[in-house]
C-alpha cells in the first residue's frame, strides 16, 4: 500500500516536471509560436480586405446586414456545405448508440419546472426574432438555431417523460428539412439564372429568409439531438429484429 | 492598430497553449477542451485582423461570416468527439488497462 | 482618453482570458476545467463584442455557454459512471462468458 502511494506520487511529480521529450516539444512549439508571431507582426496594416467589394454588391444581395449577405448570398456555398457537415455529425452520433434515456420521471423540483415553463417559449420567441432580425442587424440562422438548440437542451436536461416517446420519422424530417430546402433552392436558382445559388435579384430577400428559417429549425434540432447523444427509440422495430437474429447466428 | 495586435497575440498564445496541452495530457476530455481552446485562438486571430477602430469605417464582414460557420461546426464536431470518447471508454477493456498501469508502476520505480 | 480606457479594458480582458485558459488546461480536476471553459466562452463573447463582431458574439454566447458546457458535463457524467463500474460488464471476459452461454443455448 505504501509503495503504491509512493509510486503514484512519483508519477504525479513526473507529470509536473517535464521530461526530455516534452522539453523538446516545448522548444519546437516556442519556435512555431515565434514564427507565427513574426508573421502576424509584419502583416500589412490598414488593408480594407473585401469590405469595399461587399459594400458595392450589398444592394443586389437582398438583405441589409453585410454578414448575412456574405453568409447566404456571396458565400452561400460555404453555408450549404456547413449545414451538410452538421447533418453528417448527427448521422455519426446516431450510428454510435441509442439515446440514453432513463425511462422514469426524474425528481425535478417545482422551481426547475417553472423555469422550463417560462424559459422555453421565451427562447422560441427570441430565436424567431433573431432569424427575422438577421436581414438587417446582427442575428441570423445560426444564432436562432443555437437558441433553439439550447431550448432543446433545457428540455432534455429536465428529463421530461414525453421526450423518449418522440417518434423518429418527424425528427428525421425536421433534421433534413433545412439542408434539403437549401439544396432545392440552389438547384432552382441554377435552372433559373444559370448559377448555383445565384438568386434572382427581386426574390433574393424572400428566398434568404426562407432558407434561414428552415436552417434555423434544422440546426436547433441537430444541436439538441447531438446533446441527446444517440438515435431515438423506435427505429424500424419491424425490420431490426430479423437482422439481429441473423447476426447472432453468424457470430462465431 | 494596437488592439488588433493585442488580440492577435492572445489568439496565438491560446493556440500554442492548447497545442501543448493536446500533446502533454492523456485524458480524452482534456484533449477535446484543448482543441476547443486552439480553435478559439484561431477565430480570435481571424476576427482581430478584420478589426478597425470606429472612425476608420466599416469592418470586413467576410472573416466574421467564416468564423460564424466555424463556431457552429466546431460545436458539432466537439459533440461527436465527446460521444466517440465516451464510446471508447465504455467499450475498452478497463481491467486490462489498469493491470498494465500497475505493471508499469514498479518498473518505473525501479529506475 | 477614450482610447486609453479601451486599451486598459483590452489588457484586463486579455489577461483574464489567458489566465482562465491556463487554469482550465492545467487543473487536475476535469469538472473544474469544464466550468472554467464555460466562463472562458462568456469572456470570449465579450471579446467578440469589443472586436465589433456582434453576430459572432451572439453565436458564441449561445453555443459556448448554452451548448458546449452541457455537452462536456454530460460526457463527464457518462465517463464517471463508466469508471465507477456500473457498465463495466463490457470487458472481454464477460463477453466470452456470454458467447459461451449463447453457444450452449443455441
Amino acid at each position: 500500500m505504501k509503495t503504491e502511494k509512493k509510486s503514484i506520487r512519483r508519477i504525479r511529480n513526473r507529470g509536473k516536471r517535464l521530461d526530455a521529450w516534452q522539453l523538446l516539444l516545448l522548444f519546437l512549439l516556442l519556435c512555431l509560436t515565434t514564427v507565427l508571431g513574426t508573421i502576424i507582426w509584419t502583416m500589412p496594416e490598414n488593408t480594407s480586405g473585401l469590405t469595399d467589394a461587399v459594400a458595392r454588391l450589398q444592394e443586389q444581395s437582398g438583405v441589409e446586414s453585410p454578414v448575412t449577405a456574405v453568409l447566404l448570398n456571396f458565400r452561400g456555398y460555404d453555408t450549404l456545405l456547413e449545414v451538410m457537415v452538421l447533418l453528417l455529425a448527427v448521422i455519426g452520433a446516431w450510428s454510435l448508440a441509442k439515446a440514453p434515456f432513463s425511462g422514469q420521471a426524474a425528481d425535478t423540483g417545482p422551481v426547475q419546472m417553472g423555469v422550463v415553463r417560462l424559459l422555453v417559449p421565451l427562447m422560441f420567441l427570441v430565436a424567431a426574432y433573431l432569424v427575422w432580425q438577421g436581414s438587417h442587424l446582427a442575428g441570423g440562422a445560426f444564432q436562432g438555431g443555437a437558441i433553439l438548440g439550447a431550448a432543446g437542451v433545457l428540455l432534455l436536461v429536465t428529463e421530461l417523460l414525453f421526450l423518449p416517446a418522440i417518434p423518429a420519422l418527424p425528427l428525421r424530417i425536421g433534421l433534413v428539412f433545412g439542408p434539403l430546402l437549401f439544396v432545392v433552392i440552389a438547384l432552382f436558382c441554377l435552372c433559373l439564372t444559370g448559377h448555383l445559388l445565384g438568386y434572382p435579384e427581386q426574390a433574393a430577400g424572400g428566398l434568404i429568409l426562407l432558407i434561414e428559417t428552415a436552417c434555423a429549425i434544422s440546426i436547433g434540432l441537430t444541436l439538441a439531438s447531438l446533446f441527446a447523444g444517440g438515435h431515438p427509440e423506435d427505429d424500424h422495430p419491424q425490420s431490426v429484429n430479423p437482422t439481429e437474429h441473423s447476426d447472432k447466428e453468424e457470430w462465431p | 492598430m494596437i488592439t488588433t495586435l493585442l488580440y492577435s497575440m492572445t489568439g496565438l498564445l491560446l493556440f500554442a497553449m492548447g497545442l501543448f496541452t493536446l500533446f502533454i495530457h492523456s485524458h480524452p476530455l482534456r484533449k477535446i477542451l484543448a482543441v476547443n481552446v486552439m480553435s478559439t485562438g484561431v477565430f480570435l486571430i481571424m476576427v482581430a485582423t478584420a478589426y478597425k477602430p470606429m472612425p476608420l469605417g466599416n469592418i470586413d464582414p467576410v472573416p466574421h461570416a467564416m468564423v460564424l460557420t466555424g463556431i457552429v461546426v466546431s460545436v458539432s464536431v466537439t459533440a461527436l468527439a465527446l460521444l466517440l470518447a465516451c464510446r471508447v471508454q465504455e467499450t475498452s477493456n478497463l481491467d486490462l488497462l489498469e493491470r498494465k498501469k500497475q505493471a508499469r508502476i514498479p518498473e518505473e520505480s525501479r529506475r | 482618453m477614450i482610447y486609453s480606457i479601451l486599451t486598459l479594458f483590452d489588457i484586463i480582458l486579455i489577461l483574464t482570458m489567458l489566465w482562465l485558459a491556463w487554469c482550465l488546461l492545467n487543473t487536475e480536476d476535469i469538472f473544474k476545467a469544464v466550468v472554467l471553459f464555460i466562463s472562458f466562452g462568456l469572456l470570449m463573447a465579450l471579446a467578440w463584442v469589443r472586436m465589433r463582431a456582434p453576430d459572432v458574439a451572439l453565436a458564441e454566447a449561445a453555443l459556448g455557454a448554452g451548448l458546449t458546457g452541457p455537452l462536456f458535463l454530460s460526457a463527464l457524467r457518462r465517463m464517471n459512471r463508466t469508471r465507477k463500474g456500473e457498465r463495466r460488464l463490457d470487458s472481454d471476459e464477460n463477453r466470452e462468458k456470454e458467447h459461451k452461454a449463447n453457444q450452449e443455448q443455441g
